[in-house]
């Protein structure tokens, strides 16, 4: 591995008297997939705007494979590929003449960029749809081409804002495949996300932003074992119940916290865990009626984070 | 991985043959987009042949200009509130754009700045070329001649393409900052019925009222169509068509300007 592809060093940008990023620094090691995971407004957008010459930041700086993305923009724009949130894509172009015009536009000589678009038409499964108009396709077809409009010209760092939101299951898993198939073959990406799962199933880091700063940074697991606690929550056929089961939980060294008929036990060893706290209860309190696993989510992690504490 | 090759920066010449590349692929693109888009070729090609009609056969008889036949003297009149009103689609067509996220993506494009306005007036540029010739011809079916031969008549309309060209570079400062196709619409409208109709476009400014007068004879489209007239229908034309390029190199380099600014503000 080189030194880092993406680099930000302290990263300002306001509009008007809304601070979207506060000193935003972070670095992506080349041929490496990060994960920008925040809320919204959490300042992932003007951080990919930035980084990908859309955008100037108001002070710090940023360079991507070591050139500044606002002294040398136009050599920056030659090495990185944008897919924003919003799918650009022309409705009234075909698919295959949105990404021709892509293609030329990002100085790929005119039958390179055929055959190139015939290519990415075909990995990215358009194929078939490839000659109709793109105002015809489906919200996951249109995702789908945006991305391979942001590959035309093979750079080696991809930004993708939110590639997924917005799409259904399939489609969502078929994108994510595209983005393996991209980080296997060493491009460089840039994703940000709202969601765990998918920050956790793509990115090799994590870089965790809260209102235009770092709020931590770390591997999936690493995040997961910090601030994830899986939650088991027991339901009871009756209050009763469950204050018979909560007694007998918090004798045996678990916190239930019980509301109604309802019983929340949080635990830090992983969903495997549920076996013990049922052998608990089992012959000494009502069985529950119901049982659900939460596995850890983002706002597990910012209330941990915005709470200043950490999870067991 | 081994070391990214990083582009070199072209020299002057192949840049300027790289932006003019570019700006040829934004407008076929445009082009492209609306054949595609019925309603605005609908928009664009059939409601000026209507107002021809409209103009020459339903208000004309009621019109009395001394000295000229209505339907010459409204066809310069119709080519300039055709263009005025086509301009207003730049408006429309860019903030589209602005809006679908598109212009975000291509800054993030190696390609020339300047294409994306470029492109896009060139694209207008190509439609009023093809509706004024298509009025052009509805015009002589209705019984409109020119007095001065067909180099008044060419003279006249080059004129009216320069005009069209400066306002969609003014309207394209217009799109670019409102990113709704809608508020394009209804912010341009209004501005260009003003200048159309208390211009001389249908009727002679002589013929309003004082107050009126002194703002339809001082205005860009009053001085296109005093212009076309002088070149179509003979007369001294020095005068006016002087006023007309005038106004049409005036616009033309007040909005670049301002529409470049625009576009290089949108990424602080």
């Amino acid at each position: 591995m080189n030194g880092p592809a993406i680099a930000a060093e302290g990263l300002r940008k306001a509009f008007g008297q809304v601070t979207a990023l506060d000193g935003l620094s972070f670095q992506v090691l080349a041929g490496s997939v990060l994960g920008l995971l925040g809320p919204n407004g959490s300042g992932k957008t003007t951080t990919v705007s930035i980084l990908s010459t859309a955008l100037r930041p108001d002070a710090g700086r940023a360079t991507v494979c070591g050139r500044d993305v606002v002294a040398d923009a136009a050599a920056v724009r030659g090495l990185i590929g944008f897919a924003g949130q919003f799918a650009a894509v022309d409705p009234n172009l075909t698919g295959r003449e949105n990404l021709t015009l892509i293609g030329r536009l990002s100085r790929v000589d005119r039958k390179q960029a055929r055959a190139r678009a015939d290519e990415l038409l075909d990995s990215f499964g358009l194929s078939t749809a490839a000659g109709r108009l793109v105002r015809t396709y489906s919200g996951g077809m249109r995702r789908r081409l945006d991305v391979a409009a942001a590959l035309l010209h093979r750079p080696p760092v991809l930004f993708l804002d939110e590639p997924t939101t917005g799409l259904d299951p399939e489609s969502r898993l078929g994108l994510w495949e595209s983005v393996r198939d991209l980080a296997h073959s060493g491009t460089t990406v840039l994703l940000t996300t709202q969601y765990l799962d998918e920050a956790d199933a793509l990115a090799d880091e994590i870089v965790i932003i809260d209102s235009g700063r770092v709020a931590d940074v770390g591997t999936p697991a690493e995040l997961k074992s910090r601030f994830g606690s899986v939650v088991f929550d027991l339901g009871f056929a009756a209050d009763a119940d469950a204050e018979a089961a909560a007694r007998v939980l918090t004798a045996g060294g678990y916190r239930p916290e019980r509301a109604g008929a309802g019983i929340k036990v949080r635990s830090g060893s992983g969903s495997g865990a549920i076996t013990q706290v049922l052998r608990a209860l089992e012959g000494r309190a009502p069985d529950p009626v119901s049982v659900a696993v939460h596995e850890p989510t983002l706002d597990d992690v910012f209330l941990t984070l915005t709470q200043g504490g950490k999870a067991a | 991985m081994s070391t990214i090759e990083v582009p070199r920066r072209p020299a002057v010449l192949s840049r300027i043959a790289a932006a003019s590349w570019d700006t040829a692929d934004v407008a076929g693109r445009n082009l492209l987009t609306q054949l595609r888009t019925p309603q605005a070729l609908v928009f664009a090609l059939v409601q000026p042949v209507i107002f021809v009609l409209l103009f020459r056969y339903a208000f004309g008889g009621a019109i009395r200009i001394p000295g000229v036949s209505y339907v010459d003297y409204l066809m310069p009149g119709i080519f300039a509130q055709t263009v005025c009103f086509g301009a207003i689609g730049t408006a429309v067509g860019l903030s589209a754009d602005v809006r679908s996220g598109l212009l975000v993506r291509l800054r993030t494009l190696p390609m020339a700045r300047i294409a994306v306005l470029g492109g896009r007036t060139a694209a207008d540029l190509a439609r009023n070329l093809a509706v004024v010739a298509v009025m052009t011809g509805v015009g002589f079916a209705a019984g409109f001649r020119t007095a001065q031969g067909a180099a008044g008549l060419l003279a006249a309309l080059g004129l009216v393409l320069a005009f069209a060209y400066a306002a969609s570079w003014a309207f394209a400062a217009l799109g670019l900052r409102v990113s709704d196709p809608e508020a394009a619409q209804a912010a341009g409208v209004p501005v260009v019925f003003l200048l159309v109709f208390t211009s001389s476009a249908f009727v002679p400014v002589s013929s309003m009222p004082g107050w009126l007068q002194a703002v339809g004879a001082h205005q860009p489209v009053n001085a296109l169509v005093n212009a076309e007239r002088a070149l179509i229908l003979g007369g001294p034309a020095a005068r006016d068509v002087l006023i007309a390029v005038a106004w049409t190199a005036g616009i033309l380099a007040a909005a670049t300007i301002l529409s470049a600014r625009i576009y290089a503000r949108m990424s602080r």
